[in-house]
């Protein structure tokens, strides 16, 4: 795994303020920030480990723990909370065993919400993997789970 | 020529001819905005392009993405140029049917065509659905006609023209007066006037200026900017260069969402084209300027929307808004040196004002608000999409003409626009001309972009409870009263959506808000209790409701509802049992349903799944409890 980060690495300068893009990479590669990865970071950009943790903590996108095998993101713009888009996460809640931002124990799901997609004329929505379902209602998010169920087994 | 070209009326045979060179051939035009990529789009794309092979029409027929239609709701559209047609809410499995039909024979797929909801009649030019021909086009004017990835379409009509211009034949001070003639606000929702700020920035000494692009747009229902990136991020950057040649700046930073894969990855591809044809980089158009752009993803913090937490998040900080009193951005910005901060929308619309100059702009919509306001329009809406219109067109004109009035059939209730900062504009106010300053005086703010419909199915306290939870969680928790004034109107709004409400919790909401709003250093804290705020001052008879008769009108909140099978319509087809998530539902098939309220979670699956000849679930208010069946 180090040599991943020394690749990520080798595309910077090393100034501290490049430290939000390389958090950045690093997630995108790792899936989250591994705490050794971090230390490392701090090394590279000259910063105290408290400041890089500080920086890395104040931001939604930045993880700590791994992620779920399955991405599943609820969107919570207006225009799906106005349309339901609560009971969709609560359903997903429900059915998956855990609350939104966390993952299940087989690492199998991570549920997520996010501010805004971007697809409000699809209100409720939601994004698994790469995948958008509109026009959502719980008993049709249960048919979607489903069927991603038997897809990965 | 030109001004055709600035006008958006470009010709679209001329598209044709470009895209073709033959005569009598046709470009189909797919939308690949976010929106109707969610609904399959580039399928659609893909078997266009594969069945026209398959029917031997490749050199008559040609496929060509582009950036987002507007009409989102109907997605994904593909419109047939040069006649216009367009069809709307396509399925791969239709593909067959327009190549054959239209392509080959020249008819149309009647079926596929926009309908209008009252005379049942079909409109076949996409110019001309209602949706469409109600509105303006100035900042969308290339949206859902241009390929956003291909800069060749963008100069086509007229892009970096504005940027020649101004690069060969004016100064700086003439850029900042045409923009001072246009009246021109920033579209990021404070309304500050843009040529105003450039002449600060202008005015500002020092070698190193930065020129700053805010597409941190975090409003939950809005989406605008991230479409505009997709749609036509050429205009953002010929923009950010012309800003830059005004205030003397040789490096932008566009600061974009991470939640917008698809405006990053179309940003990224324009800078780079930009850059091969010389509009970026060292001695733009043998002007002796330099000007290039970095792109900066967000990492999801709302408040980096505030311009100072913007610029700290690029100085690789935590995001949090510098204390006051501080210089003005314009002179102590970006790595504390002068700085130019705009919003997307507010940078795309400078080329066509300096082509067409600021009176032109001046001279549409309102005195003190010129030009176009843009937003996203969703919500219980017929018509869901991004839409364009005169400063100071009506909401009644934008919800009930543009819009199409309400999706679900029932009531209008409020429009809320300003996202989180913003407010719930009711019934009442529904002749308020769209400004900055009519918005301003019924409670809400222009905002960026956001415009979302509700209807008599949402809860207002609901809505203020939805926000807080928002606010509360994004607040930088530098301001102490912001954090925790946030957190005292949550957990009120809370114990009301419960049922838990005493008297008195509306005044001390109203106390505690106007504290928030005061005491805090930036727009966050500052507008943070307006949502609650708005629906108080205009719905405290709902508030009352909850507080006093324990009761929520708009039967949304769950510990003040209950589902109910009406034992006169239930014929037992277990179709509401088999879909409970809990198995509260008993009874036998062809014997009468009865839900257990003590373990019923008020999910709604049960009315959901029961079909609509029966309709024997109802949702009442109140809470029932064993035995009341």
């Amino acid at each position: 795994m180090g040599d991943k980060l020394d690749e990520i690495l080798a595309c910077y300068k090393g100034e501290p303020h490049e430290v939000i893009p390389v958090l950045q990479d690093v997630q995108e590669v790792f899936g989250y920030l591994p705490e050794q990865e971090m230390l490392k970071i701090a090394k590279f950009l000259g910063l105290p480990e408290s400041r890089v943790y500080a920086v890395a903590t104040f931001y939604e996108q930045f993880k700590f723990s791994p992620r779920g095998r399955n991405k599943i993101t609820v969107c919570r713009g207006t225009a799906c909370h106005v349309r339901g888009g609560q009971r969709i996460r609560e359903e997903l809640e429900r059915q998956l065993g855990i609350q939104a931002s966390e993952t299940t124990p087989d690492l199998e799901y991570t549920l997520e919400t996010a501010a805004c997609i971007g697809c409000c004329g699809l209100a409720p929505a939601v994004v698994i993997n790469d995948t958008t379902y509109g026009r959502l209602t719980p008993a049709k998010i249960v048919k979607i789970l489903e069927e991603t169920k038997g897809a990965s087994e | 020529m030109t001004e055709d070209r600035r006008n958006g009326e470009v010709s679209t045979i001329e598209t044709l001819t470009d895209d073709t060179g033959v005569e009598g051939a046709r470009t189909i035009l797919v939308c690949q905005s976010t929106g109707c990529v969610s609904s399959e789009s580039p399928a659609v794309y893909e078997a266009l392009e594969e069945a026209i092979v398959q029917s031997g029409l490749e050199d008559l027929a040609k496929v060509k993405l582009t950036g987002c239609m507007r009409f989102c709701q109907k997605g994904p559209i593909v419109v047939v140029q040069p006649e216009g047609t367009a069809y709307l809410s396509v399925k791969v499995e239709d593909v067959p049917e327009i190549v054959e039909t239209h392509l080959k024979n020249g008819g149309r797929v009647e079926r596929l065509l926009y309908t209008h909801p009252t005379s049942g009649e079909s409109v076949e030019c996409y110019d001309d659905i209602p949706f469409v021909r109600e509105q303006e086009r100035i900042l969308l004017r290339n949206c859902g006609r241009i390929n956003p990835e291909a800069i060749e379409e963008y100069t086509a009509r007229g892009g970096y023209e504005a940027l020649r211009k101004a690069l060969t034949s004016m100064t700086p001070i003439e850029i900042v007066e045409q923009l001072k003639l246009s009246g021109l606000r920033g579209r990021g929702g404070g309304g500050f006037p843009t040529g105003r700020k450039w002449e600060a920035g202008l005015a500002a000494e020092g070698d190193e200026k930065y020129i700053v692009c805010n597409a941190d747009e975090g409003d939950p229902g809005a989406f605008i900017d991230g479409y505009l990136l997709e749609s036509d991020p050429h205009s953002v950057i010929e923009g950010m260069i012309i800003a830059g040649y005004t205030i003397g700046a040789h490096e932008g930073y566009v600061y974009v969402r991470a939640e917008y894969p698809m405006a990053v990855k179309r940003l990224r591809l324009a800078v780079s084209q930009a850059r091969s044809n010389g509009f970026l980089g060292k001695n733009i158009l043998g002007s002796g300027f330099d000007f290039d752009i970095v792109l900066f993803r967000g990492a999801g913090a709302f408040v980096c929307g505030e311009s100072t937490a913007l610029t700290q998040s690029i100085e690789g900080n935590r995001g949090m808004p510098k204390a006051t009193p501080r210089p003005r951005t314009t002179e102590e910005g970006l790595f504390d040196k002068p700085t130019v901060l705009n919003n997307v929308k507010t940078f795309s619309y400078v080329p066509q004002i300096v082509e067409r100059g600021g009176e032109w702009f001046a001279s549409i919509g309102t005195e003190n608000s010129p030009g176009t306001a843009a937003f996203a329009l969703t919500g219980m809406i017929q018509n869901s999409g991004m839409i364009e219109v005169p400063m100071g067109t009506t909401l009644r004109k934008i919800i009930f003409d543009v819009g199409g009035g309400i999706s679900s059939g029932r009531d209008f209730k409020a429009v809320q626009t300003g996202g989180p900062s913003g407010g719930c504009i009711p019934a009442s106010y529904l002749d308020t001309p769209v400004d900055f300053d009519s918005l301003k005086a019924a409670g809400s703010i222009m905002g960026s972009g956001g415009m979302v419909v509700m209807d008599t199915s949402t809860c207002m306290v609901d809505v203020a409870r939805f926000f807080l939870d928002f606010t509360q969680k994004e607040s930088c928790g530098q301001c102490t009263i912001c954090k925790l004034g946030t957190m005292q109107m949550l957990s009120i709004l809370e114990d009301i959506v419960a049922g838990k409400g005493q008297t008195g919790d509306i005044e001390l909401l109203l106390d505690i808000g106007r504290t928030v709003n005061s005491g805090s250093l930036c727009g966050l804290g500052q507008t943070a209790a307006n949502p609650v705020l708005t629906t108080i001052r205009y719905f405290r008879d709902e508030y009352q409701a909850h507080i006093e008769e324990k009761r929520c009108p708009a039967l949304v909140c769950k510990e003040l509802i209950s589902y109910h099978i009406d034992p006169e319509r239930c014929t037992g087809c277990t179709a509401c049992a088999r879909a409970c998530p809990v198995s509260a539902i008993s009874g036998e098939r062809k014997q009468v349903h009865v839900i257990d309220q003590d373990v019923c979670i008020r999910c709604g699956v049960c009315l959901e799944k029961c079909p609509d000849r029966y309709h024997a679930v109802d949702c009442i208010s109140g809470h029932l409890s064993e035995g009341d069946q």
